[in-house]
């Protein structure tokens, strides 16, 4: 199964002279990194190679680190018809570096652009019409980022004195609560009554 | 006499209207009768389903895959279980994987019953609608006796199913499937042939193989536009790969192919739903996999044992951690590829979970088919499209 994709990879990465960073199979998938100045040219060899012909821009999405320096990857998934093959392309970025846009090359990258700059604040580069999709009309911030909390910022309600609605600041009756389920036993040192002698004792 | 010179006509559709499907709002630019330019504008549905997923754990994740597109809940929820599944690196019991393909073509059923008969409401009809729900509702029964729930089911878990089927459900079933292929010939004898229905839809909305590759088509819209293209085929996932099935293709391209494609894979899905209940009747076994750090002991086992009721809690409150790692699975939904871009960190919680949803390139495609048409085939164009806002917009 994975062979053949580890050999697609050794061949795009030759073919594209530079464009491709890393090639690795996971999982029986095969995953391509690459620089956005790259993109496009790496992009354009993946629809036209007769070896590869993933002629269909299946997704784009990002993926937020925020503890890298570069902070958003922006993955494309790619689908071959013809050789019922499946590649995923990355690209790293941060809030100021744009990404050329792939929109010329695969119309479906129109939408899933504008939803991923929508949901992250990816700006790309020459987009026909980068404009927000899924948020509120009039929506600040960027909501799948990572720091973005999970209750936004403002709610709204219909204003019966005012016949419209109005949008005002989140109120939670109850704090927000993200349980940490990850740290091992020891969180707690609970001390019994009685017991603090016993360690003094143990010291001296 | 001088040239008059036109003006185009921007006019507001939606959000709420009875052929919206949902909360569509299309800003159309019209130059008398004919779409010049149309603009869906999405998100009046949007609940934020990918953020709310990276706060819970992965089982508390399966039940937002029902609630996205809610005419095919079980579908997303094995796409869902199938991109855990191969992070975790489990295979499910055959058992359990004849019952989830079982349980996918009886989705693939209600999700087109709904699609073809209000695409025939959309056009004029209102006999269809009212037969097809009679069907929907016999087979959401049959949701409502494994899950106990009609829609949101949350049956399909990372690992198997929930449960096994009750006792007697398998003869419900050949006797359900007996009445149905009548039942989907009276359908075609009122819309194959009928004029109004003809008139509104052949040569509507015509898609070529081109563009629907360059607009990211999937499942009966490729199919329609004549690319014998099917994930169950070329990518079989569980048992498909055991079951015999035709996989219907479209000459024209056009909104009555498409009615005829999602006609002919009822067909098919009732096939299948044959094949899997002659194959239950024999394949005994667990339906989910016996690792009890990914699922729960069964109920009777905790009241006795101290072990059953420590993972009982421990998966019903931490859950359980999925190796680091990356995935992009994909399933045939029955509006078309339904993938899941999973990214785990390790921990009990996924990272990112990106929804393809097959919808939204379809819906983008809208502009692309309507320009040039008329007013009323809009509608037509919507009605062939098989959106639902839950899953466009998330």
């Amino acid at each position: 199964m994975s062979e053949p994709l580890q050999e697609l990879g050794e061949h795009i990465k030759q073919a594209t002279a530079g464009a491709v960073v890393a090639a690795n199979v996971r999982l029986g998938e095969l995953m391509l990194e690459t620089t956005p100045d790259k993109l496009i040219a790496l992009l354009t060899f993946l629809r036209d190679d007769p070896r590869c012909l993933f002629k269909q821009l299946i997704d784009v999405c990002g993926v937020d680190w925020p503890e890298r320096e570069k902070r958003f990857d922006v993955v494309y998934n790619l689908l071959s018809l013809k050789n019922n093959q499946r590649v995923r392309v990355k690209v790293a970025t941060d809030e100021t570096t744009p990404v050329p846009s792939a929109a010329p090359l695969f119309s479906s990258a129109g939408w899933f652009e504008r939803e991923t700059y929508d949901l992250y604040g990816v700006w790309f580069a020459d987009h026909p019409d980068l404009r927000r999709i899924l948020t509120d009309y009039g929506f600040e911030g960027h909501p799948l980022r990572k720091d973005f909390p999970l209750t936004g910022f403002v709610e709204l309600r219909w204003d019966d004195l005012q016949k419209r609605v109005v949008y005002e600041p989140v109120k939670l009756t109850q704090e927000f609560r993200r349980f940490d389920f990850l740290s091992p036993w020891e969180g707690a040192h609970q001390v019994l009554p009685g017991d603090e002698k016993a360690d003094e004792k143990a010291k001296s | 006499m001088s040239d008059v010179e036109i003006k185009t006509l921007t006019m507001n559709f939606g959000p709420q209207h009875p052929a919206a499907h949902g909360v569509l709002r299309l800003v159309v630019e019209m130059d008398g009768e004919i779409v010049e330019r149309c603009d869906p504008h999405i998100g009046l549905l949007h609940r934020g389903t990918e953020k709310l997923i990276e706060y819970k754990s992965y089982l508390q994740a399966v039940p937002y895959f029902d609630r996205l597109d809610y005419v095919s809940p079980m579908n997303q929820e094995h796409a869902y279980a199938l991109a855990v599944e191969k992070l975790l690196g489990i295979t499910v019991p055959e058992r359990g994987q004849y019952i989830r393909v079982l349980f996918s073509e009886i989705t693939r059923i209600l999700n087109h019953l709904l699609n073809v008969t209000t695409f025939a409401m959309d056009t004029g009809a209102l006999t269809p609608p009212l037969w097809g729900f009679e069907q929907r509702e016999l087979l959401m029964e049959y949701y409502e006796g494994v899950s106990g729930s009609r829609m949101h089911a949350a049956y399909f878990r990372p690992g198997g199913v929930h449960q096994d089927l009750p006792d007697g459900m398998l003869d419900s079933m050949d006797a359900w499937i007996k009445q149905f292929y009548p039942f989907m010939k009276d359908i075609e004898n009122l819309l194959n042939d009928n004029r109004i229905f003809r008139q509104r839809t052949v040569d509507i909305g015509v898609v070529n193989p081109q563009q629907a590759l360059d607009w990211g088509f999937s499942g009966p819209m490729i199919r329609a536009s004549g690319l014998p293209w099917d994930l169950r085929k070329s990518q079989p996932y569980d048992v498909y790969d055991r079951m015999d099935f035709d996989i219907p293709v479209g000459k024209t391209g056009d909104c009555f192919a498409r009615y005829l494609v999602r006609i002919e894979e009822m067909y098919q899905s009732a096939r299948i739903m044959e094949q899997c209940v002659q194959a239950l009747r024999t394949v005994s076994g667990p339906v989910r996999v016996d690792d009890r750090k990914i699922s729960p002991p069964r109920r009777g086992e905790m009241k006795g044992s101290m072990e059953a009721l420590i993972h009982h809690f421990k998966l019903y409150t931490e859950g359980y951690k999925v190796p680091a790692g990356e995935t992009y699975t994909a399933v045939e939904a029955p509006k078309g590829e339904f993938g899941v871009y999973l990214v785990s960190d390790g921990t009990n919680k996924p990272y990112r979970c990106k929804i393809r949803a097959p919808g939204f390139p379809h819906l983008a495609a809208l502009d692309m088919m309507t320009k040039g048409h008329q007013l009323a085939d809009m509608s037509a164009n919507i009605g062939s499209l098989d959106i639902v806002f839950g899953e466009i917009d998330r």
